[in-house]
């Protein structure tokens, strides 16, 4: 099992750590889930997310090489801009997503703790013939996530760089208390905020300075399960969940991630795809009886099952319980009634529009 | 020891209900320990009123932001009462697992029988202890 640098320190401030892809991380903090979900969404929240993986890229050929093995034409992307995309396979199922980022001589390329080998071999598998230098500072940039409405009157007092004037999906190369950082108006909760990479020797300070910072605007320490539900509340999709190596883009709803002016892996099966319309859809539900639908749960139309869930559970912003899940095509549509297999006992829902939280970028 | 609460009114089965006898009838919760371990509480499933039950059966599920968990009827009867405050108010199960019941029983003329089975909270709050290393 792995620590990041700050596993003391989670103790220390009472966090319940668990097994997450092989780390032991915070799932909360004394505060409970709920109440730090609320901070992101009304404050702001402090993530401790040095598990996920960075890898560099440079060379004359890394524009030409990430054209090749992600979906989005990184060609539009001027330096300092961030984008989301996917790696996918040649059959058109994904491989990872991943968030990328232009910088003036190199390319970050930040993945999924889960898959940093996987995703690493795949790229390396890919090399040849390509004049890049590809790899993985992981253990050496440490990431920390600031997310919510008030991160950036927080992180304004740390920093030299006017926040003010940094769209959402672009970056700086800043400083923060005096530390050399990237800093990349990104996140995964659906709210405005940073995500921050600093020299992993500078972690425990950072992360001190920051919650210093924003004592006094309600800033919590997140853990793992507030961000799960933040994710999902933005229908932000998660690898092993709503997005696998058998899930394809398309069914996941994730087209708009798709430049298909350029030549990439898998765009002939994706293309394939388009054409034929997916047979099975991602959708977002709601019960209309009570009960908390969980993932793995079937989803059924008529008394059979046509899915099953990949996410579920109580909406702390909404207030409500809901799920996303896959179901045939025909069943997708707005308003459809299905029916959860919660513990064997069928509960009625109801397919409603996605995401339920609207996200709150800055533009 | 652990840093849980305990009621010294109840006994308590190692899958962390509290039953406590009031005016005859066996009232049944989970502890401060189980609420701790489980996280928020969003949902209780209850029993139905007249619905007879074992020991050891289980009665009412009650679900966190983690998982869902089964609450175990601690000793053998029939449901005369369920708390539906935490239909709409889960939470209360964190903030006053003691007072938080779930359901009350008529209870068998196996009752002695059943709470001898139980522990006393000094044993329970050894249990956790022991079970949480």
């Amino acid at each position: 099992m792995q620590r990041t640098r700050l596993y003391a320190t989670h103790v220390a401030m009472g966090a319940r750590m668990v097994d997450f892809a092989g780390w032991e991380l915070p799932v909360q903090y004394p505060s409970g889930p709920t109440a730090e979900h609320h901070a992101v969404r009304n404050a702001a929240g402090l993530f401790d997310i040095d598990h996920m993986g960075q890898f560099e890229l440079r060379g004359p050929d890394a524009e030409a090489f990430l054209q090749l093995v992600q979906v989005y034409d990184v060609a539009a992307m001027q330096p300092y801009d961030a984008h989301y995309s996917l790696l996918t396979y040649a059959d058109g199922t994904i491989v990872d997503d991943i968030f990328l980022y232009r910088l003036p001589e190199r390319w970050l390329v930040v993945v999924n703790a889960a898959n940093r080998a996987k995703d690493l071999a795949w790229l390396q598998a890919h090399l040849n013939g390509f004049q890049v230098t590809l790899d993985d500072i992981s253990d050496t940039t440490y990431m920390l996530a600031l997310q919510g409405p008030k991160a950036e009157a927080i992180l304004q007092r740390l920093t030299p760089a006017d926040l003010a004037s940094m769209p959402a999906r672009t970056a700086r190369e800043t400083t923060l208390d005096g530390v050399p950082v990237l800093l990349g108006r990104t996140g995964y909760t659906g709210e405005d905020g940073f995500e921050i990479y600093a020299p992993d020797a500078q972690a425990e300070h950072l992360w001190q300075r920051i919650l210093e910072a924003g004592a006094d605007d309600g800033l919590l320490a997140c853990g793992l399960a507030a961000r799960d539900s933040l994710r999902f509340e933005a229908c932000l999709p998660l690898y092993g969940h709503e997005i696998d190596a058998a899930t394809n883009p398309l069914e996941a709803r994730l087209g708009w991630v798709i430049d298909w002016g350029h030549d990439f892996i898998g765009r002939e099966a994706l293309l394939k795809v388009r054409l034929e319309e997916p047979q099975r859809l991602l959708i977002g539900f709601e019960m209309l009886d009570r009960a908390v639908p969980r993932q793995g749960y079937p989803i059924a139309v008529d008394g059979e099952v046509v899915g099953h869930v990949t996410t579920g559970m109580k909406s702390p912003t909404l207030d409500k319980f809901l799920g996303l899940g896959y179901v045939p095509r025909q069943h997708s549509k707005l308003g459809t009634e299905l029916e959860i297999l919660v513990r064997g006992t069928p509960r009625r829902a109801r397919v409603v529009r996605r995401p339920f939280y609207k996200p709150r970028y800055k533009g | 020891m652990a840093d849980y609460q305990l009621d010294s009114n109840a006994k308590y089965a190692r899958t962390h209900e509290w039953v406590r006898i009031e005016d005859g009838l066996a009232v049944v919760g989970i502890s401060d320990a189980a609420q701790d371990m489980l996280s928020d509480v969003v949902y209780v499933e209850l029993p139905q009123e007249g619905d007879e039950v074992e020991a050891g059966q289980e009665v009412a599920v009650v679900e966190s932001v983690k998982a869902a968990e089964d609450v175990i009827a601690p000793v053998s009867g029939k449901v005369v009462a369920v708390n539906r405050a935490l239909e709409d108010k889960p939470e209360l199960v964190n903030e006053q697992p003691y007072q938080a019941w779930f359901f009350k029983l008529e209870p068998t003329a196996a009752l002695e029988e059943e709470l001898a089975q139980l522990m006393s909270p000094e044993e329970y709050d050894r249990f956790v202890d022991e079970e949480s290393h």
